[in-house]
């Protein structure tokens, strides 16, 4: 306790922080409610080239949807070994949470080729412009959280757990939860009403 | 305190969330996953209510997450990130109800 008191400042900042982290996954939050209502309006508008039906291989989103949902839940694990102190664990934790993550974008990034093989390409008609913006900046957002986890990882290993590195991973591990939530509703609103 | 060091019930007083707490999170995103998937895959329900089952279904999977994961629930008054969701929320509905409502009744775009 007394070690808690001492960093009591510290601490408040260190909360204030994360708080204002929460305010900017609120904007993001907006953001990706703006490319949403976008895709929602364009979806149909496919320009005589290919539908959502056409187009969408469901087993790779299927896939995908369990591998970012996975990694949340061990995003978690990650949060829940630096609790418990437990260093080795956490950058564990954290390692199979980025490996998951590289996984997913490794899945996105073959399924777009395909479809640009397809003749499916950003410029083809409104719907896959939305699409693409969509999704693409989902995807944009969980390399940019691959490549700050990496980052991160490598402090803890330097570092230790400090109050410091203590928000930094509870931070990446809110943007990570908010990722799978914004997926869920890309996969329920893009793939899963695109092939009904 | 001896708690404090042994970190066995440390939710208790800690905003953290225990193995438990994700775990049940997990598995409620697992099966709030399959079901829509499942409802969807088989052509079991149609139309409007095929919609209302898909967005029900992952608005819950996102307050399993908001409660789960991200310990929205354990926030201390005054709970300012749930005020500042609730504000984000509110713009994030009018920009999409609001784009579809004049976009459907567009009769330029028809």
């Amino acid at each position: 306790m007394a070690h808690q008191q001492a960093h009591e400042g510290h601490h408040d900042l260190e909360s204030l922080r994360l708080m204002g982290f929460w305010l900017f996954l609120i904007t993001d939050c907006i953001l990706f409610g703006t490319l949403f209502a976008t895709y929602v309006v364009l979806h149909g508008n496919t320009n005589g080239g290919p539908t959502a039906q056409e187009l969408f291989a469901m087993p790779g989103v299927i896939a995908e949807t369990f591998i970012l949902l996975t990694s949340s839940f061990t995003s978690g694990l990650a949060v829940l070994s630096m609790n418990q102190g437990n260093r080795k664990g956490l950058i564990g934790w954290l390692a199979v949470t980025a490996l998951l993550g590289a996984y997913f974008i490794t899945l996105e990034v073959t399924e777009f080729v395909h479809m640009v093989h397809e003749g499916a390409t950003i410029g083809t008609s409104a719907f896959l412009s939305a699409f693409y913006t969509l999704v693409g900046t989902h995807g944009l957002h969980v390399s940019i959280g691959l490549c700050w986890m990496i980052a991160l990882m490598i402090q803890l290993s330097k570092r230790g757990i400090t109050s410091v590195t203590r928000r930094k991973v509870n931070v990446i591990s809110l943007y990570w939860h908010f990722l799978d939530v914004v997926w869920i509703f890309v996969f329920t609103i893009v793939y899963l009403m695109g092939v009904m | 305190m001896a708690q404090h060091t042994a970190h066995d019930n440390h939710d208790s007083h800690e905003s953290h969330g225990s193995l438990k707490s994700y775990v049940i999170g997990f598995v409620l995103s697992l099966v709030l996953t399959i079901i829509p998937l499942v409802v969807v895959l088989n052509d079991m329900v149609e139309g409007t209510a095929a919609m209302v089952v898909l967005l029900v279904t992952a608005v819950l999977q996102f307050v399993v997450q908001l409660i789960f994961f991200m310990h929205l629930r354990e926030e201390q008054k005054p709970r300012w990130n749930l005020m500042a969701l609730i504000l984000g929320i509110f713009i994030l509905l009018t920009i999409v109800i609001g784009s579809i409502w004049i976009m459907t009744y567009n009769t330029v775009a028809h």
